[in-house]
């Protein structure tokens, strides 16, 4: 069987349900006693998330002038979620989720992030998950690494960043996986020792060459060593060839779900292409659809984990109520974030809703922000996790008051 | 204090076999101030020579629409192979200038002057929204960026800021003065998205001292800067341009009359403002030095800039007079493409070996192995670029990414590899440790020892 065949039928494998443990193709990769049951998957949405077109407020008598063109609002037919929001058509796909109890979304959130309206800093303190914008000098330390720290018991694979980039999110003393689908690593025995001499005296590249060839065998656990440079090459041409196939996004989900049916409890990875300043009508339908995918195969592929599993999509904020001038919206502030799995208690739209008369907008422009998104992630922390909540108010969301939150997790 | 190596290393694009490194400052300074010999002998057409394509792609694509429109499904077929067979072409031409920029860097004598337009390139990040304007990347560069990496920073940043790629990218062709003539005809408005890069990214910095407020009147100010492929690229638009007053940053631009000189007084004024001094100079010695750059060569720097009024050179001068530039250990990670470019120069490689292959071969020994390491060619996720933190480079799928190449490609460039250690003392010089020495000569292959070294902290750092 040649590697790439051998390759989507171990990640298939575990996709039929059957699990990674009893499957005879899997490796005896020993099964660290994993701190939790449950999981928890977070997908970052890069680029500032229209949270007014995903779900449309059209119950609000204001929406339908501020989205002239942009977000058609007669639409109490079936894309009717509640009597007051619709769902974009674009994520129509995940309907009998909604219906099964299994989607839910919060409204009107944002992160303390305010005024200046950039992705990047935006980005990095959704990330970093405190209340003010990480500074270049400091050491990079995610909320999810943070939570991570006070697993008992957790290990590498415990939670796993998925993609080519390096997330902060997951960055900081913990030590997290990271991979991407498409890599490949194979060298001889020899070439590794010598690797790890060269390396030896510089940790950021002797722990990441150490995880590099750990986690290559690992995923691929009968990827062979080269014997020859015709090896070397057919495997390094296999993995550029599989990487040119298929749907990069797709991909994502179903690695992540197949560290997820094995000791991985957390995983995160992003989505891009959110930033629509201009024929949002277009733009955002595909990166919907994208995320619709990204859903949808994460819950085929977990099979019976999906029922223990929370995924929370979240961005950086959301864009301005009105339309902009080029049919899309520009930078805003109060947003939406998704929660969606077999683990959340689903078919509601979470929030306060501020309403989109003018005096209602953040700076007569913005959605206003009414709750901080961190108390939702924050709720389904403590709905899978058990996590108390002296500790994620003080350390996992330093700053942060839940307050009296809704119940997020069944 | 200086030392060639360094110069070559970290200011330059690596040791060669072939070619000497700098031998001082001033010689460093002596080639940016010389002609550029490189874009002479390696050339890569300007964007100004790549504007039949945006009207040639979108007839392709328009017939395509009439043909299904008419229900000719044979029409539409044809139509439809010859949009593709004219992507493949774009798609060609873009590896084809990949190339050349990675045998630029492979072969020059003036490496700086490489790593300058490289920076700058970043900086003002834009990227392709469809084929025409991807491939056409390489020709903004080409025009926008290098001939001014040795000016004056006014003068790059009316080059840029105008330019069609740029205008296009951050949407500000579209965007439309709410009181403009176009604007009583249709419903159309305003987009800030150019403005709001322009300061943040830019200019003054996300720190610098803006508001939301300045980011409405600049994207106001902003109107009537539009792209016309058939009337030479940039074109101002009078009719879509916002008449009045502009208040940018406390100064006051604009008239009852729009016209395309206020736009460049705003970009000169911005150009010199304090706070861009200081946004540019953190970036370089960022850049060129460390992650956590030392306050003082960022002062340095950032004075030069200002005194200067926002000439470049000076600038330079002060980034590598001070010696922090010299004394500080190599703590930054050469970016993939960097990383790539080095490989080539130290295996003795450039033009000769890159511009034989056919484009199957490049996707495979260079594009996608680029994407393996992060870093697909010219194409970051969004308009700030890609980052500069070593540890965003090397991660395990990152390095992965790494070392798969080092051990394949030279082989499969090279008929005959090189001896391994002298190899490692011609990319090394005094970088060379016990430790690669001694794996240089003991790895079992010899494709796996200029791997090694490739691989190893000391080539991959700077």
């Amino acid at each position: 069987m040649s590697l790439l065949t051998r390759r989507n039928f171990l990640l298939r494998a575990g996709a039929l349900g059957c699990s990674a443990a009893a499957s005879p193709l899997m490796t005896p990769v020993t099964f660290a006693s994993a701190p939790w049951d449950n999981r928890l998957i977070v997908i970052i949405l890069r680029g500032g998330m229209d949270g007014l077109d995903v779900v449309r407020p059209y119950g609000d008598p204001e929406f339908a002038g501020l989205r002239a063109g942009l977000s058609p609002v007669a639409e109490t037919g079936p894309q009717d979620l509640d009597g007051f929001y619709a769902l974009h058509p674009a994520l129509s796909g995940l309907r009998p989720m909604w219906q099964a109890g299994q989607l839910s979304f919060a409204h009107a959130v944002s992160t303390p992030y305010r005024d200046k309206r950039s992705h990047f800093d935006g980005q990095d303190m959704l990330e970093a998950g405190g209340a003010t914008v990480p500074g270049a000098t400091t050491q990079r330390s995610g909320w999810l690494n943070r939570l991570l720290l006070q697993a008992p018991g957790h290990d590498v694979r415990t939670a796993f960043a998925v993609g080519r980039e390096d997330l902060t999110i997951l960055a900081g003393a913990a030590e997290v996986s990271n991979w991407a689908p498409d890599t490949r690593l194979v060298m001889s025995a020899q070439a590794k020792r010598l690797l790890e001499l060269v390396t030896h005296d510089d940790p950021l590249f002797a722990d990441n060459a150490a995880e590099a060839l750990e986690l290559a065998a690992a995923i691929d656990p009968e990827a062979e060593a080269p014997e020859d440079f015709g090896d070397m090459l057919q495997d390094m041409t296999e993995g550029m060839a599989e990487s040119r196939k298929g749907k990069g996004h797709v991909k994502l989900a179903e690695f992540t779900a197949s560290q997820l049916r094995q000791e991985t409890r957390i995983a995160a990875f992003s989505l891009n292409n959110w930033d629509t300043h201009r024929n949002q009508a277009r733009t955002i339908r595909r990166s919907l659809s994208q995320l619709q995918e990204v859903l949808l195969t994460l819950q085929q592929e977990l099979g019976p984990v999906w029922e223990k599993t929370a995924v929370l999509a979240m961005t950086e904020f959301g864009r301005t109520a009105r339309a902009n001038g080029t049919g899309g919206t520009d930078h805003g502030t109060g947003g939406l974030m998704l929660m969606a799995g077999g683990a959340v208690r689903g078919g509601k739209v979470h929030g306060k809703w501020p309403g989109l008369a003018a005096a209602d907008l953040y700076k007569e422009r913005d959605l206003m922000p009414t709750e901080d998104v961190r108390t939702y992630a924050a709720m389904a922390i403590q709905g899978l996790f058990g996590t108390e909540r002296s500790v994620l108010e003080g350390t996992v969301f330093p700053g942060l008051d839940m307050g009296a939150r809704p119940q997020v997790i069944l | 204090m200086f030392d060639p190596e360094t110069a070559a290393i970290r200011f330059g694009t690596g040791l060669s076999p072939q070619i000497a490194p700098p031998q001082s400052v001033t010689a460093m300074l002596d080639g940016l101030k010389g002609p550029d010999a490189m874009a002479a002998r390696i050339p890569i057409a300007p964007f100004s020579e790549r504007l039949d394509s945006f009207p040639a792609y979108n007839e392709l694509s328009k017939a395509r629409t009439v043909a299904r429109k008419a229900g000719d499904s044979a029409a539409e077929r044809a139509a439809r192979d010859a949009q593709r067979k004219y992507r493949r072409a774009l798609g060609v031409e873009r590896l084809q200038d990949m190339n050349a920029a990675l045998a630029r860097a492979a072969e020059t004598p003036d490496g700086l002057r490489e790593r300058l337009v490289w920076f700058w390139a970043d900086h003002f990040t834009a990227i392709g929204r469809n084929p025409p304007a991807e491939t056409a990347l390489s020709g903004y560069v080409e025009e926008a960026i290098r001939p001014h990496v040795t000016g004056n920073f006014a003068q790059l940043l009316r080059a840029v800021e105008l330019h069609p790629i740029m205008l296009t990218y951050l949407d500000q062709h579209v965007s439309v003065g709410p009181n403009s003539r176009a604007a009583q005809k249709a419903k159309r408005g305003l987009n800030e998205n150019l403005a709001r890069e322009l300061l943040e990214l830019h200019t003054v910095g996300v720190d610098g001292s803006y508001t939301q407020s300045d980011v409405r009147e600049l994207a106001r100010l902003l109107t009537g800067a539009g792209f016309s492929p058939r009337q030479g690229g940039f074109r101002y638009r009078e009719n879509i341009a916002e008449p009045g007053e502009k208040r940018v940053l406390g100064a006051s631009y604009g008239s009852e009359a729009p016209n395309e000189t206020e736009m460049l007084r705003f970009l000169d004024d911005v150009a010199v403002h304090p706070d861009t001094a200081r946004h540019i100079a953190r970036k370089l010695v960022v850049h060129f030095v460390s992650d956590r750059p030392d306050p003082d060569h960022v002062a340095h720097v950032a004075a030069a800039f200002a005194e200067s009024g926002g000439e470049l050179m000076p600038t330079y001068a002060a980034l590598l007079e001070h010696p922090a530039a010299w004394a500080h250990p190599d703590t930054k990670v050469k970016p993939p493409a960097d990383f790539v470019a080095s490989s080539l120069r130290a295996l003795g490689l450039g033009h000769d070996a890159l511009r034989g292959l056919k484009p199957n071969r490049v996707r495979l020994l260079i594009a996608a192995p680029l994407a393996a390491m992060r870093q697909p060619w010219r194409t970051p996720a969004g308009p700030d670029g890609w980052p500069e933190e070593a540890e965003e480079w090397i991660t395990p799928q990152g390095l992965a990414g790494r070392l798969q190449w080092a051990m394949t490609v030279p082989q499969v460039l090279m008929r005959e590899l090189p001896e391994p250690l002298a190899f490692a003392e011609a990319a090394l010089g005094r970088r060379l440790t016990p430790e690669i020495a001694f794996a240089a000569q003991n790895a079992e292959t010899r494709w796996e020892a200029v791997g090694l070294v490739l691989a190893s902290p000391a080539f991959q750092r700077r």
